[in-house]
C-alpha cells in the first residue's frame, strides 16, 4: 500500500490518471469545483435576482426563463440555489480553518504536557457528551443569528474531534527517539512542538479537515432549516428547504433541488476524503479498502 | 470487574460536571442582562426584576452555579418560560414518541448494517461489496431531512402506502402507530445503518485476516461457522463502539426527524423551545440528552468485557 501511493510515474497520459486516482474522487472534485465557481461567480451565473419577489411569478412550474421555476414569493429557484452554495462554502470553508488550527493548537498542548492534558480532555469529553445541533441550535439562539455566531456555534463542537486525533499522535510521536534526541539536545519546547511533532499531524489532519468541513455544511443546513441559522433573507440551501416545506405537496422540487445541491456538496467532499485517506494514510486505508 | 465498573461510573462525572458548566455558562455568559434574555422582547420591567430575583442574579456566578446543581440534584430542572410547567413534566409528556422512534431505528440499524457489513467483508471486492459501500456513503452523505422528504414523497405521496405525518401513542392504536412510525425510523436509521455497516465490514475484514481464522478454515469448519462462530464475535467490540458514538448522530437526526415528521417528541420539543426562546427547556434537553449520551457510552464500555473475555479490567 505504502510504495503504492510513493510512485511517482511522470508523465501520466490522461487513461493513466483516471486509473490511479480512480472515477469517484474525480467526479467529486468536478462537481465541488462546479459548486465552487457558481458561489463566487453567482452574480454572474444566476439568471436572476435571487431575492427579487415578483408576485404574477408564484409558485410557477420550470420555463425557458425560470429553468427550475419559481418560489411561493415568485422567486427563482435556480438563482436562490446558485447563491445558496456561498453560505455553505464559507461556513464549510470557516469552520474548518478555525477547528483545525484551534484543534491543532489545543491537541498539541494536551498531548505534550502531562498537566494539561488532564484538564483538556476531560473539558473535551464534556463538549463530545453534547450533541453537536443542539449544542449548536442553543449557541446561536442566545448569541443571536449571524453568519459568524452560525460559524463559531458549529466550530465549537467540532474542535474535540481534531484534539483528539492530534493528541494520539503526539502522544505517540513523543516516544520516537528524534523527538527525545531533539529535547535532550536543549531544543525549546515551541520548537520540539512546531518542528518535530507537528509535521506527523497534517496528513491524517488533512484527512479529517475534509471529514470537518462536510460536517460543517451539514449542520449549517440542519440550523437553517430549524429556523436557527443565518438570517431567512439570504438564500442558504437550508432557508429554501425551511421555507417549501408548507408548499411540500404542491411543489416538491423546492425542496429536492437544494437539496440535490446539498447533498452533492457533502458527498463529494466525503470521497475527496476517503481519497485522501487512502493516498495520505495507508495505515487507515488499509483497513476500509 | 466490581472496581473497573466503579471507576468507569465514577469516570462519568466529571464528563457531566464539563456539560452542567458549560450550559450554565452558555445562559451566563450571553452578551446582556440573562433576565431580559429569559423574559424575551416582550418582558415588562415587574417581570425583569421577578425573574432576576428568582435566578438569584445579584449573588456571585459560583454561589449561582452550585445552587443550580443543587436544584439539579435534587431534580428540579427549573420552569418553563411559556407554559410554566416543571421542565421535567414537560419532557415527561414528550419523550415517549422519540423513545419509541429510537428504539425501532436502533433496533432496524443493527438488525440490517451487521448482515450488509458481513456479506460485504465476506464478498470484499464484489459488486455486492461496491453496493454496501456506495450506500454507506450515501448515507453518511444525503441530509437527514432530504432523506425524510424523499420517502414521504414516494411512499406517502406518489404510492399512498403510509401515512404522511403524524404520531398516535401505540398504547391507543398499535397498527396507526406502526404505519407513522416506519418513515421516520428509516430515514433515522439511514446514517446508523451506514456507520454500522462500513465499521462492520471494516472490523470483520481485519479479523478474517488472522491465523484463527485461517485455521478455523482448515479444520474444515463451514464458512457461516467460522463467520459468526469466529469472526464475528471478535469484530463485535469495534461495532459496539460505533453504536455508541454513533448515538450522538441520533440525538441530532431526532430533532431533525421529528420536525418533518410532525412527531411531537423531545425533538420538536427542542425546536419549539428555540422558536419561544424557552431558555430552562433548552438548558435542559442539552443536560438530558448529553446524560443519555454518556450513559450509553458507558453501557456499551462495560460490555466489552461480555463480548471479549481477553479485555479484563
Amino acid at each position: 500500500m505504502a510504495e503504492k501511493t510513493m510512485r511517482g510515474a511522470f508523465p501520466l497520459s490522461t487513461r493513466a490518471i483516471f486509473a490511479k486516482i480512480g472515477i469517484a474522487p474525480l467526479l467529486a472534485a468536478l462537481v465541488l469545483t462546479l459548486i465552487i465557481l457558481a458561489a463566487v461567480f453567482a452574480p454572474f451565473v444566476a439568471p436572476h435576482d435571487p431575492i427579487y419577489q415578483n408576485p404574477i411569478m408564484r409558485l410557477k412550474p420550470p420555463s425557458a426563463d425560470y429553468l427550475l421555476g419559481t418560489d411561493n414569493y415568485g422567486r427563482d429557484l435556480l438563482s436562490r440555489v446558485i447563491w445558496g452554495a456561498r453560505v455553505s462554502l464559507v461556513i464549510g470553508i470557516g469552520v474548518t480553518i478555525l477547528a483545525v488550527v484551534l484543534g491543532l493548537a489545543i491537541g498539541l498542548v494536551s498531548g505534550f504536557f502531562r498537566v494539561a492534558d488532564a484538564i483538556i480532555m476531560r473539558i473535551m469529553d464534556g463538549l463530545m457528551a453534547m450533541p453537536s445541533v443542539l449544542l449548536a441550535i442553543a449557541i446561536v439562539s442566545l448569541m443571536g443569528a449571524s453568519i459568524w455566531t452560525v460559524m463559531a456555534a458549529i466550530t465549537i463542537p467540532e474542535i474535540p474531534r481534531v484534539v483528539r486525533l492530534v493528541r494520539s499522535i503526539v502522544l505517540s510521536a513523543r516516544e520516537e527517539p528524534y523527538v527525545e534526541a531533539a529535547i535532550s539536545m536543549g531544543t525549546s519546547l515551541p520548537r520540539v512542538l512546531w518542528r518535530h511533532l507537528m509535521p506527523n499531524t497534517f496528513a491524517p489532519l488533512t484527512v479529517q479537515a475534509t471529514y470537518v468541513c462536510a460536517s460543517a455544511i451539514l449542520t449549517e443546513a440542519i440550523l437553517s432549516f430549524l429556523g436557527a441559522g443565518v438570517s431567512t433573507e439570504t438564500p442558504t440551501w437550508g432557508n429554501i428547504m425551511a421555507e417549501a416545506r408548507i408548499y411540500f405537496r404542491l411543489k416538491p422540487e423546492l425542496i429536492f433541488w437544494p437539496g440535490l445541491a446539498l447533498s452533492m456538496c457533502i458527498l463529494s467532499i466525503n470521497l475527496l476524503g476517503d481519497w485522501a485517506r487512502d493516498v495520505l494514510d495507508p495505515r487507515m486505508g488499509k483497513r476500509e479498502a | 470487574m466490581p472496581v473497573y465498573f466503579l471507576r468507569r461510573v465514577l469516570a462519568a462525572i466529571p464528563v457531566m460536571l464539563v456539560v452542567a458548566v458549560f450550559v450554565f455558562l452558555l445562559l451566563r455568559l450571553t452578551p446582556g442582562d440573562p433576565a431580559a434574555v429569559l423574559a424575551g422582547d416582550m418582558a415588562t420591567p415587574e417581570q425583569l426584576e421577578k425573574i432576576r430575583d428568582s435566578l438569584g442574579l445579584n449573588d456571585p456566578l459560583y454561589v449561582q452555579f452550585f445552587r443550580w446543581m443543587g436544584e439539579l440534584l435534587t431534580g428540579d430542572f427549573g420552569t418553563s418560560l411559556i407554559s410554566n410547567q416543571p421542565v421535567i413534566d414537560l419532557v415527561a409528556d414528550r419523550m415517549w414518541p422519540t423513545i419509541w422512534i429510537a428504539l425501532i431505528t436502533i433496533t432496524l440499524s443493527v438488525i440490517v448494517a451487521v448482515p450488509m457489513g458481513v456479506v460485504a467483508a465476506w464478498k470484499h471486492r464484489s459488486w455486492i461489496d461496491h453496493l454496501v459501500m456506495t450506500f454507506s456513503v450515501l448515507g453518511f452523505s444525503i441530509p437527514v431531512f432530504v432523506i425524510g422528504y424523499l420517502l414521504i414523497k414516494l411512499f406517502a405521496l406518489d404510492l399512498g402506502l403510509l401515512p404522511v405525518q403524524g404520531y398516535v401513542a401505540p398504547s391507543e392504536d398499535f397498527p396507526g402507530f406502526a404505519a407513522r412510525a416506519v418513515l421516520p425510523a428509516l430515514t433515522l436509521a439511514s446514517i446508523y445503518i451506514a456507520l454500522i455497516a462500513r465499521m462492520t465490514r471494516a472490523s470483520l475484514l481485519d479479523v478474517l485476516g488472522e491465523d484463527y481464522v485461517r485455521t478455523a478454515r482448515a479444520k474444515g469448519l463451514t464458512e457461516t461457522r467460522v463467520l459468526f462462530r469466529h469472526a464475528l464475535r471478535n469484530a463485535a467490540v469495534p461495532v459496539m463502539t460505533v453504536i455508541g458514538t454513533g448515538f450522538a448522530l441520533l440525538i441530532s437526526g431526532v430533532v431533525v426527524t421529528e420536525s418533518v415528521y410532525n412527531i411531537p417528541g423531545l425533538g420538536r420539543l427542542t425546536v419549539d423551545s428555540i422558536f419561544a426562546r424557552d431558555y430552562p427547556v433548552i438548558q435542559a434537553l442539552i443536560l438530558l440528552t448529553s446524560g443519555i449520551y454518556v450513559l450509553v457510552n458507558l453501557l456499551i464500555d462495560l460490555s466489552y468485557s461480555f463480548l471479549d473475555p481477553r479485555i479484563r479490567y
